[in-house]
This record gives structure tokens, sequence and C-alpha cells, in this order.
């Protein structure tokens, strides 16, 4: 058996190599959507409409590596009939492809939101929405960092932690929810520019939800654990 | 079926390393089972309990032993010269290898379908009246024959050419009849040497489909190397494999779900992947 383990068949090598492939794209995809949520979260603090406008329009690459992945998928699933370890990798690709294409989704959506606020006055100076950004970006490297260890412990501890910060995100939401009601009790003439801001950080706080999101798919490629927030689904009864 | 899937409990990594089932009596038990030929280990210590009216696949890789085990079940390995079986299987309450059992009556009670089809050179209608004739019975053999084809899902296929030879039929229809064949003496267990890998995709889709409504009258042992086939028709995988030793052992055995989805253990793994066969 240990000779057989050291040849391993070619259509197997071509396999794996498919499956490093679908990695690689997967990460240059988070590497796309983070710079996203970045340029989206800094041309809103420096008021730059033409990099908003970039944003928007660098979208495309972000829904068209997605779909790109989403066929690799496909063809995978195709082609070799993937089992075990490789079906719940190939799902668990197909999944935070989607994860991540929505949060590209944000990156727009703030950048509009940007680009409508332009001729505004700014009503705050910008402190915890990009608190809120630096966190949720940092929660999607992580969730990344997840996935691609493949590796039970490491993917458990990470939730865990993730979870932590995921709370603390929230946190912020509340807070920034709670100075912009402040603001707007204290000058109607404020509501405008303050429910443009709320949606902001709405948008950003969805982003560490989907950050969440990837974990639990990269806790289901490392151990078939199907798990969505506090539900826990049984095993299929055959 | 068990009713209950939390009631399987998979004790990999025991010395018995055997599937048990609290609410379900097992139909066929094995213990510590081991086969020599000519004194080579074949397969050693095999313990496994196979719930009745399921479907349960054994796969590994070629030459780890599955047909050798399958052919224990029903007394197979008598007809082999050379073979000696070590341990025990029970069925219906006894050690089918106690002394006093009769190994013909076994093998109709647990019948048996080869990878190729073998029909007797005889007509559709003799193939499938040959083991009730043995058996004595000669009341109503029409009825027995057209209902053993009609469960063999081919009687509309062939009730209008029941006297032409049995190898007068396509490959699919011939594998069809052969299952008729051990239908007809009521077996409670069918053991199936791939049974579909001679032939084409429809009728294979046939045999498939055929498997599975016959799970719920028949409890169904196969031996298959097509894993998706494994996947589609059992309840169950039981996953064996040769160490350098070339003694074939049983590694893994669970729900299908378990056992393609999430393997325990990494030998199981690497074979349902492709990276070792």
């Amino acid at each position: 058996m240990s000779e057989q383990k050291n040849i391993i068949p070619l259509g197997r090598q071509d396999f794996d190599r498919d499956l490093g492939k679908l990695e690689a794209e997967l990460i240059l995809m988070s590497g796309l959507v983070e710079q996203a949520i970045f340029n989206a979260l800094n041309a809103l603090k420096y008021r730059d409409v033409e990099k908003s406008q970039k944003v928007i329009d660098e979208d495309d690459n972000i829904d068209q590596t997605e779909l790109e992945i989403e066929r690799t998928c496909i063809e995978l699933i195709r082609r070799e009939a993937p089992m075990a370890g490789d079906l719940r990798r190939i799902v668990a690709s197909l999944h935070i492809a989607g994860e991540l294409e929505r949060i590209g989704d944000y990156a727009e959506g703030i950048a509009k939101i940007s680009i409508t606020m332009g001729a505004q006055p700014p009503l705050k100076e910008l402190i915890d929405i990009p608190r809120m950004g630096d966190m949720a970006v940092r929660m999607l490297k992580r969730s990344l960092e997840a996935f691609i260890s493949r590796d039970a412990d490491l993917v458990r501890k990470l939730s865990v932690e993730l979870e932590k910060e995921d709370d603390e995100v929230d946190d912020l939401y509340a807070k920034v929810q709670t100075d912009l009601l402040e603001l707007v009790k204290a000058d109607p003439e404020n509501a405008e520019p303050a429910t443009y801001l709320m949606r902001v950080a709405h948008n950003v706080e969805r982003v560490a939800d989907r950050a969440m999101n990837i974990v639990e798919r990269a806790l289901y490629q490392a151990t078939g654990e199907l798990v969505s927030g506090s539900t826990q689904i049984e095993p299929i009864a055959e | 079926m068990p009713q209950n899937q939390a009631d399987l409990l998979s004790q990999a990594g025991s010395s018995e390393n055997i599937l048990r089932f609290d609410t379900t009596e097992p139909i066929l038990e094995s213990h510590n089972l081991s086969v020599t030929y000519s004194g080579n280990t074949a397969i050693s210590d095999v313990s496994i309990q196979v719930p009745k009216n399921s479907v349960v696949s054994l796969i590994g890789p070629s030459g780890c032993g599955k047909s050798t085990l399958l052919r224990c079940f029903n007394r197979m390995n008598d007809l082999i010269a050379t073979a000696d079986v070590k341990g025990t299987v029970n069925f219906a309450g006894q050690n089918i290898y106690d002394s006093d059992i009769d190994p013909t009556e076994i093998r109709f009670r647990i019948g048996m379908v080869f990878q190729r089809p073998n029909p007797f050179p005889k007509s559709i209608y003799e193939n499938v009246a040959f083991g009730p004739r043995i058996n004595g019975i000669t009341d109503d053999l029409d009825e027995v024959v057209e209902n053993s084809l009609r469960r063999a899902a081919v009687w509309e296929e062939v009730k209008d050419r029941l006297n032409e030879s049995g190898l007068s039929v396509s490959g699919g229809q011939q594998q069809r009849i052969c299952i008729a064949r051990a239908l007809a003496v009521n077996p409670e267990i069918v053991l199936m040497d791939e049974p579909a890998s001679s032939l084409d995709p429809i009728s294979t889709q046939a045999i498939e489909q055929l498997i599975q409504e016959l799970s719920n009258e028949v409890t169904i042992i196969i031996v298959t190397h097509n894993m998706q086939q494994a996947t589609r028709i059992s309840d169950y995988a039981a996953v064996m494999m040769a160490g350098e030793e070339r003694i074939g052992r049983l590694i893994e055995y669970g729900t299908n779900e378990q056992v393609f989805g999430n393997p325990k253990d990494e030998r199981t793994e690497a074979y349902v992947t492709g990276r070792i066969g």
C-alpha cells in the first residue's frame, strides 16, 4: 500500500492541480473584495468621488471572478464526481465565492452612497465607521485563512475568535446608530446625511457577518459539520 | 434500514471494528472471519453486521478481498478446494459454517448474482424455474416464474419469449433473468458481485433501480468498483483494504454519507478520492 500511496494517478494529479487553481482564484477574489471595501470607505472618508466611481466600476471584475469560480466548481463536479474532502472543498469554495461577491456588492453600495453624499458637507468626522471597516476586513482575511488551512483545530479556534470580533463590530454598529440618531434629534436637517451613514454602517456590519459565513464553510470543509450561526443540522438520514 | 440512525455506533479502531445496531437485529453477522487460499491469508478478522432490508456496498481497491468476503456469506468458498474459512457467519440464529448446515440450502436462502450474466443454456422459463424445481416446487411454477421475472423488472421484455434460450436476450436482460433466478427461491439475502460492471449505462440504470426496489423485501450486499453507484444504491458502505502484506481487512464501515462524505480513516479518504486505487 505504501508503494501505491507514492504513485498518485495522473488523473488525480490533474484534479489536485485544478483544486489548487480554484483555491488561488478564491484568494485572488478575496484580495479584490478586501481592496474594494478599503477603497470604498477611504473614498467616503476623503469625499473622493473619482475613487468611489472606481470601486463601482471594479465590482464587475469581482462578479466576473465569482462566475469563473462557479464555472470551475461546476466543471470539477461534472468531471470528477468528487467525494469526501474534495466534495466538501468544492462545495465550500462555491459558497465562499458567493459570500465574497456579496461583500463586493456592499463595497459598491458604500461607493454609490459616497457619490450621492459627495456634494454635501460632512456631518461629522468619520471615526467609528472606518474602525468597523478595519475590523470587518481583518475578519474577512482571517476567515479566508481558516478556509485555506483546512485544519479543523485552527478553524474552530479562529471561529471562536471571530465570533467575539463580530460582537465588537455589532457593538460599534449600535454606537454609530445611537450617535447618528442623536445628531438627527439635535437637528432634523441632519436626517438625510445620517440616513446615508446609517446605510454605510449597515453594509460594513454585513461584511463582518459574511466573514462569519465564510468561517462556517471553512468548518464544513475541515470537518463536514454544517453550521449556520447557532444552528447546526444533523447528517442526512437516508 | 435501521429506524434510528443515531443508534448506529461505529466502533472504528476497536479490535473488531464492527458497526452495531442497537434497535435492529442484523440479518447477517460475521465475527473474526478469515480466509486463506493454499495457506495464504486473503482476508483477516472481518467482523461486520448487516441490517435487514438494507443495501450494503463492499468497496476497496482490487485485490483487497471484497469478493472473497462476499463468497463467505453463502459458503461459495467451499467450492474452492484450497480455501479455508475461519471465524463465524451468523445467519438466522446459526453459524452457517456449523457442520450440520447444508451449504446448498444456505445458497438458496442467500442467493448470488455474478459479474457477468451467467444464464444456464436453457430457456428463460427453465432458468427461473430451476431453483424452485430443485426444491420440489412443481405447483404454480408458472406463477413463480412470472412473479420472479416481474420482481426482477424484466417480465414485460421477455414474457412473449419465455421458451427462447436465456442466452438469446441482451446482456442487461440476461443479468435481470439471473436476478429473477436468484429471487425465485425467495432468498432473504442476495449477494451481488459487480452485477452491472459488464453492462451499458441504460442496463446499469435498470439494475440499480431494481436493487433499490428489491431492498424493500430482501437484504442486498453488493461488491462494486463504481463509487457513484455505491452512493446511489446503498445504505451503508464497508471499505476493505489490503496492506503491504496483501491481507484484506475491513477498515471502515458506516452510512454512505459518512464514508463518502466525511470518512474517518485516511485510507478511505485516499481511496474514495482516487489517490489510491
